[in-house]
Formats: C-alpha cells, sequence, structure tokens
C-alpha cells in the first residue's frame, strides 16, 4: 500500500483537472502527437475551435499512472470537460458524430469560424505537471 | 503484480470475445485485432442505463491491467440491448 495522505503527483493532476474546463492528457502535445489515438482527438477538438489544456503524460511514467487511479480509466487520451471525465478517443468520436461533443463544449456543430471568433483565445500552451513536481 | 493468465503470451480476438462475453451479463461482443490493437463492439442487457464512460469501464474491467500491457490498445463501440 502507498500513504495516501502524501501523494503530490496525484494533487497536482488532481488540480490541473479542476483549473483547466476543458483538458486533454494525451502522448506528445496537440503540435505532436505521439500515438494515432492522441492525434484523433486533438484533431477533433482543433475541428470544434474550443480552446483545450493538454498535458503529455509521456515525459513520467508515473503521470499515466496517478491519472488512471484517479479516473479509473485504463487508457490515453482522456478528455475532462468541467472537471468530469468525457472519456477516451472512441467516446470522443462517437460524441463529436452525434452532435454530444459540441453540445458539451458549447460550441455549434464543426463551425470553427464563429462571428465572434476574435474572442476565442489562441490555443493555450500545453500544460507540463511534470515541470510543476 | 501481474496475475498469471492461462492465454497464451499474445492476446487473440477470439479470446477477448469469449472473454467479453463470459465476463458481462447478456453480453455478445464482435472483436478484430492484430494481436495487439483490438476493436470490440459490444452489446449488452447489462448497458441499459448506464453512461458511455460506465459501459466502456465494464468492458475494460474484464481485462484489469492487461489493457495497455498485454492488451495494448482496445478500442471499444458499446450498444445497449
Amino acid at each position: 500500500m502507498t500513504d495516501q495522505s502524501s501523494n503530490p503527483l496525484r494533487d497536482e493532476i488532481q488540480k490541473a483537472i479542476d483549473e483547466n474546463p476543458v483538458l486533454l492528457f494525451m502522448k506528445g502535445n496537440p503540435e505532436q502527437p505521439a500515438c494515432g489515438f492522441s492525434a484523433r482527438t486533438v484533431a477533433i477538438l482543433q475541428s470544434l475551435g474550443r480552446p483545450f489544456a493538454a498535458v503529455d503524460i509521456l515525459p513520467d511514467p508515473r503521470i499515466r499512472q496517478e491519472l488512471s487511479a484517479l479516473s479509473n480509466w485504463p487508457t490515453i487520451p482522456q478528455l475532462f470537460i468541467d472537471g468530469e471525465l468525457v472519456g477516451g478517443c472512441d467516446i470522443v468520436t462517437e460524441m463529436y458524430e452525434s452532435g454530444e461533443l459540441q453540445e458539451a463544449l458549447g460550441v455549434n456543430g464543426g463551425t470553427a469560424e464563429e462571428p465572434a471568433s476574435e474572442a476565442a483565445a489562441p490555443e493555450a500552451p500545453p500544460l507540463s505537471i511534470e515541470n510543476r513536481l | 503484480m501481474l496475475a498469471r493468465y492461462p492465454w497464451s503470451v499474445s492476446a487473440t480476438p477470439e479470446e477477448l470475445k469469449q472473454r467479453i462475453e463470459s465476463g458481462i451479463p447478456g453480453a455478445r461482443a464482435e472483436v478484430t485485432g492484430d494481436g495487439h490493437h483490438f476493436n470490440a463492439v459490444v452489446s449488452a442487457s447489462a448497458f441499459e442505463g448506464l453512461t458511455r464512460i460506465a459501459q466502456h469501464r465494464l468492458v475494460y474491467d474484464v481485462f484489469g491491467a492487461e489493457v495497455g500491457d498485454r492488451i495494448h490498445a482496445l478500442s471499444i463501440q458499446t450498444k445497449p440491448e
């Protein structure tokens, strides 16, 4: 058994989930995904024009271990919206095709070019949990 | 710790199909894959009323720590019956 009282990495992961309304844990970063499932999920999010934060889980295997323990979800990527796990690539794809993802993100179906796009911030820079330890 | 599995080192679509169907009440599964990457289409009465997340967790739970390890990747589509 590990000591439950002190787990700074898990706390950092939880903090990132709490602080970022749309957060993707992935392999690689949005500019250079390191896995096809992460790449597909990034492409879907980018097509919707909704800024999102991303965490690369590859630099330290403990990130994935702690994330999966926290989320009770074994695979990467993992998309969180408003602090809730939405799913991985399969569920995100299904929700995109059905329009549920657009609804959850508060965007119109597939149209990134909204008239008010000036308010849309450029994509948030990738978070780096490993640098905050 | 890894448990010892009675299955061979390399997983097969047939093994995954059997384990899903015996592990989830009323499940029917179609599984394809190359021994590392698999795709499972699963329908089960047990999915009724569950969120997608919960439905997929039922499938992942059949394999536990093997997902990401022995079963390198498992794509899932679930359908309530």
